[in-house]
């Protein structure tokens, strides 16, 4: 009878095994499937950034014999010289054929208004080249750039693309004659911002991000640890503590657009710092990382093991002698990780520097704290919203940059974690 | 560690308003804030400027033109903006602002004009609208059908509805959102001029101009209208992916992406460049910029960038500025500006 029964509930088993079995399998399925699924998406992400943005890093730069005319030049007057006319009459030199103002203008508008500045420059460094003939590579034009990029189509009606027939002929004949050359765009990584997409790069949005990070860690590191200390180590348990508490872990969910208001009505309009400067944004964002900062920590201090603790204190240490030689040392590295992690929220941020005046048209590289600056994602931003077709790649090139800064971040605290991470 | 911390706290926040005493005592830079839509314009003379010149690049904010004239309207001072940009005149009741926190006196400078198109994707025909089919189309009451004075909730679907000349096509428009001096002005000239056609409404002006407004002003909110936030380049992308719809943005915007939108004819006329400075063109609009004057001598570059601005090279009929978009004024309107700020005339505005 009992061994009849047993075998029941053995049957009873097998005949649900399969079932579970393939439940089981269904249940990992789903879960690998979640997976893949927000990995293609990163993928198709990441490969349209990529797509659009890899060919903003070379752009077209144009041949042209230059003759530093001695007669424009005044040496004691450099800078008042009219460098557009250098680059003008050496291309009416060059296509000799081109008559009338309007076509003319078509002609000169293939080549950057940049170029003046880099002749500027030229002659500047070296006053000797006056009276000389040089060839010299200058930008050519964002939509010549464009147009040999593969971005403006060649085989539709003269009306349907911005450049018309004839400057399609004229880019023939100079590339025909080996004038036009694809190079590394290293204006990309060394000029501030522009309204000329050839001339705009990102060192100024690169600058200011880094000024205002370095203000948020400086603040917002120090005051973080010493919060979670004290919250964790000194702190008596009450309801004011608790308060407190509560309190840092709503802050840490507050929408940041909230933390640029107080920016602006505090930092601005109170103590009346300089709009658009990293200094204030950074004090702003040091208010958004805090609660980041101190909950990671609190967490990283709570997981040092009590016995630790005990066992300082045992052979006499004071208690600031336990924390400061033993706890803090080894609730560092979690502390660091969540500052890394903080800090790169801090530097994908725009939304509170909207209200401090750092959304903002700068050309200048910034020198300190309290010049006018832009941040890396703003920079985005703001070419993102730009009508000129070849702003598209320096969006995505400008992507790719923060994301490589963002990779390097995360990547700094995985490996802080894996190598001085202990388990107990 | 925790020692240290707050002490090195302490410092940073002792040091902070010391750096600030400094730079706010002398700005060495302009500060310009305001219209999305001159920003443009005024960034690509601010960076010539920032070359050519011995001064320092300017500063602009993007901000529209109401928050702009919230900033340019706190007072005098180095932690104020110098110049702000607008893509409609100053309102009174920002003038009495500014008079009350001691803006007294203005500079008021127009740079020229802008059109609105409504366009949609090349692989559509092109549509030949009027302001009062847009307004029939995208008003959220509109008159009566059957043909009574009263208004009803906007009951139309396709544009063939609205008038039979139409295409057959659901009413799908893109455009900005009310914080938006492009919607302003989109409102007030297509809107309102398609609204004043039409007698009856005509004639409430006269009675009841509150009333008008609300009726001329006010878009559908039951989704032909789709505000598509303030990037006109969104804008154009989706009018690409979806070649149904209409948008509605800057004339600049159409400048760029000729080989993907076309325009579409507001009352019998093309948005070009021809007839938007010839005035044919309904939608278009002036652009301003305010200058404090009370400014100039003490910020260095301000006298120096005007006369950079109001240059022939720059504003002129084959300036620099139309190479972006902007629609010059005539040749006279261009000269009493240009000695308006010569001799600093200041803005007088009586309501």
């Amino acid at each position: 009878m009992q061994l009849e029964k047993k075998e029941s509930t053995m049957d009873k088993v097998n005949v649900g095994l399969a079932k579970r079995y393939r439940r089981e399998k269904r249940f990992r399925r789903l879960g690998l499937g979640a997976i893949i699924l927000s990995i293609s998406f990163l993928c198709l992400l990441f490969t349209t950034i990529v797509a659009n943005g890899w060919s903003a890093f070379y752009k077209t730069e144009v041949l042209l014999d230059i003759h530093f005319d001695a007669e424009q030049f005044d040496v004691d007057a450099l800078s008042a010289a009219d460098y557009d006319a250098l680059v003008r009459t050496s291309l009416k030199n060059f296509f000799p054929d081109v008559q009338g103002r309007s076509d003319l203008r078509k002609l000169y508008q293939l080549v950057s208004t940049g170029a003046a500045f880099t002749l500027q420059d030229i002659v500047a460094n070296d006053t000797s080249i006056i009276g000389s003939t040089r060839k010299i590579w200058l930008p050519a034009d964002d939509e010549v750039d464009m147009f040999l990029k593969g971005y403006i189509p060649r085989d539709v009606p003269e009306s349907d693309r911005r450049l018309t027939d004839k400057q399609v002929d004229w880019i023939d004949q100079l590339a025909a004659g080996d004038r036009l050359e694809r190079k590394f765009n290293t204006t990309f990584f060394t000029a501030g911002d522009s309204k000329e997409p050839e001339l705009a790069g990102i060192r100024g949005a690169v600058v200011g991000s880094m000024f205002t990070l370095i203000i948020t860690l400086m603040l917002s590191f120090p005051i973080g640890v010493a919060t979670a200390v004290y919250l964790e180590e000194f702190a008596p348990r009450n309801k004011w503590t608790d308060l407190i508490e509560v309190n840092i872990n709503n802050l840490a969910a507050v929408p940041s657009i909230v933390f640029g208001l107080l920016g602006l009505a505090i930092f601005l309009n109170v103590f009346g710092m300089p709009r658009s400067a990293p200094l204030v944004g950074g004090l702003v964002l040091t208010l958004m990382t805090l609660p980041t900062i101190i909950i990671a920590s609190r967490a990283s201090l709570k997981s040092v093991p009590p016995s630790i603790r005990e066992a300082a204190l045992g052979v006499g240490a004071s208690k600031m002698q336990a924390i400061t030689h033993h706890i803090l040392p080894l609730a560092l590295p979690g502390m660091m990780t969540g500052t890394i992690i903080g800090m790169a929220q801090a530097l994908g941020e725009t939304a509170p520097l909207l209200m401090i005046g750092m959304v903002a048209f700068i050309v200048d590289v910034p020198g300190s704290v309290t010049d006018p600056s832009t941040v890396l994602p703003v920079q985005i931003y703001l070419w993102a919203d730009s009508p000129e077709r070849a702003f598209v790649e320096k969006t995505s090139a400008a992507i790719m940059v923060l994301l490589a800064f963002l990779i390097t971040m995360n990547t700094c605290a995985v490996l802080l974690r894996k190598k001085f991470e202990r388990r107990w | 560690m925790l020692k240290k911390g707050i002490i090195l706290a302490a410092a940073l926040f002792a040091v902070a308003p010391v750096l600030n005493a400094q730079a706010s005592s002398g700005r060495d830079f302009i500060s310009v804030v305001g219209s999305s839509t001159v920003y443009p314009f005024s960034t690509t003379v601010a960076e010539r400027f920032g070359k050519t010149s011995k001064f320092k690049t300017p500063k602009i904010e993007s901000t529209g033109s109401g928050g702009g004239m919230k900033l340019f309207c706190t007072g005098i001072g180095a932690n104020t903006p110098d110049i702000t940009n607008a893509s409609r005149r100053i309102k009174f009741t920002e003038f009495e602002k500014c008079q009350a926190n001691g803006v007294t006196d203005i500079i008021e400078v127009k740079i020229g004009y802008d059109g609105i198109v409504v366009a949609n994707s090349k692989k559509t025909d092109q549509m030949s609208l009027t302001t009062k089919d847009l307004f029939l189309a995208l008003a959220k009451d509109v008159p009566d059908p059957k043909g009574s004075e009263t208004l009803v909730a906007n009951p139309y679907t396709t544009w063939k509805e609205v008038n039979p000349s139409l295409p057959d096509t659901k009413i799908e428009v893109l455009g900005p959102p009310p914080t938006s001096g492009t919607r302003d002005a989109f409102v007030e000239l297509a809107m309102e001029g398609g609204c004043k056609q039409i007698d009856w409404i005509k004639a409430l002006k006269k009675t009841d101009k509150n009333h008008f407004k609300a009726v001329c002003h006010t878009m559908r909110e039951d989704g032909a209208y789709v505000e598509a936030g303030e990037n006109d380049n969104l804008i154009v992308q989706k009018l690409q992916a979806n070649p149904r719809a209409l948008g509605i943005f800057g004339f600049s915007f159409l400048d760029q992406n000729t080989d993907k939108l076309q325009g579409s004819l507001v009352d019998g006329e093309e948005p070009t460049f021809e007839n938007i400075a010839a005035g044919n063109y309904a939608i278009s609009r002036s652009l301003f910029f305010y200058v404090k004057k009370a400014h100039i001598g003490v910020i260095p570059g301000i006298s120096e960038f005007l006369t950079e601005f109001s240059s022939e090279k720059t504003w002129g009929d084959e300036g620099y500025l139309t190479d972006k978009g902007l629609i010059p004024m005539p040749k006279a309107e261009r000269k009493q500006f240009a000695s308006d700020i010569q001799e600093g005339k200041i803005l007088v505005l009586t309501k």
